[in-house]
């Protein structure tokens, strides 16, 4: 067991978009029965908040772990200009095979964001109303230490 | 165990500026944050304990000495001061939300006697928040 200091900074973000919950692997009923109001034909919007969690040293000229600027350049790219104000199952790619649950869209954002070179993606949190909220880590969660 | 978690609020003022650094790089790295007479943040702080509850108070510590701890240490020495200039443990340092953080921790570890100090959290802004517990610290 390590005894370092860890230090992870936190950053939150929105965009607004609309979704349907609909499988083309489920017959109507099914997809009715499951999905509920979330299986309406022409989907319904959320304002979603997305948090982000980095780490890694804090550089000692800087007092940052990763310029805050850098981090906003990079999500504002990758998820909330490629997120916002987009249907889901409409305008993305990566939703027409799978359903834009609020899991699968957190994956996703993870997925865009491992790549932010200056700092160690921790884990995304992505909140689709103030009731619900959905947290990844990356591969291996059951390894890490718990959801905080 | 159990995770105990009291919250605070503090005022203060800042500057980002590292004389090593140009007047260019300070600008550049820092921006508006390195505006010469500061700025302020509402700050909010979260300390987390953890412990087992004793069997006799049914607590991991007292709330009213963590309270007192949290007034001593963090406000007496924080609220309503400029961070550069008023903070000696940040004197050397950038007063980022990192190293307030980091500074936040180191004077409150040794003061929790009972349970031990798990998660510092502090927010700058609602959107912006530094974390800081040790690496083992499973939860």
């Amino acid at each position: 067991m390590s005894d370092e200091l860890k230090m992870e900074l936190g950053r939150r973000y929105r965009f607004a978009a609309s979704h349907r919950l609909h499988s083309e692997k489920l017959s109507e009923e099914e997809n009715c029965r499951i999905y509920g109001k979330c299986n309406n034909p022409y989907g319904h919007g959320h304002n979603y908040t997305v948090e982000v969690r980095v780490s890694g040293p804090v550089d000692p000229a800087t007092g940052m772990i990763a310029n805050l600027a850098d981090l906003d350049a990079f999500v504002n790219r990758e998820v909330v200009e490629a997120f916002d104000h987009k249907s889901f199952n409409e305008d993305m790619a990566e939703f027409r095979e799978q359903v834009p649950t609020t899991e699968n869209v957190c994956i996703e954002i993870f997925r865009r964001l491992k790549a932010f070179p200056k700092a160690r993606l921790e884990r995304v949190r992505v909140e689709e109303t103030s009731n619900n909220a959905f947290e990844y880590a990356g591969n291996g969660i059951q390894d890490r230490r718990a959801i905080r | 165990m159990v995770y105990l978690t009291r919250k605070i609020e503090f005022s203060a003022s800042h500057r980002y500026h590292n004389p090593a650094f140009s007047v260019e790089e300070n600008k550049r790295i820092f921006g508006k944050c390195n505006n010469p007479h500061g700025h302020g943040h509402n700050y909010t702080l979260e300390v987390t304990i953890a412990g087992e509850p004793d069997p006799v108070t049914g607590m991991v510590l007292d709330l009213k000495q963590l309270k007192e701890i949290l007034e001593r240490e963090v406000m007496q020495r924080m609220d309503h001061r400029f961070l550069n200039y008023e903070v000696a443990e940040l004197k050397d340092q950038i007063p980022t939300c990192e190293n307030i953080a980091r500074v936040i921790w180191k004077l409150l570890e040794p003061k929790i006697t009972q349970g031990r100090l798990y998660k510092v959290r502090l927010y700058e802004s609602p959107d912006l928040f530094a974390e800081c517990y040790r690496d083992g610290a499973a939860g």
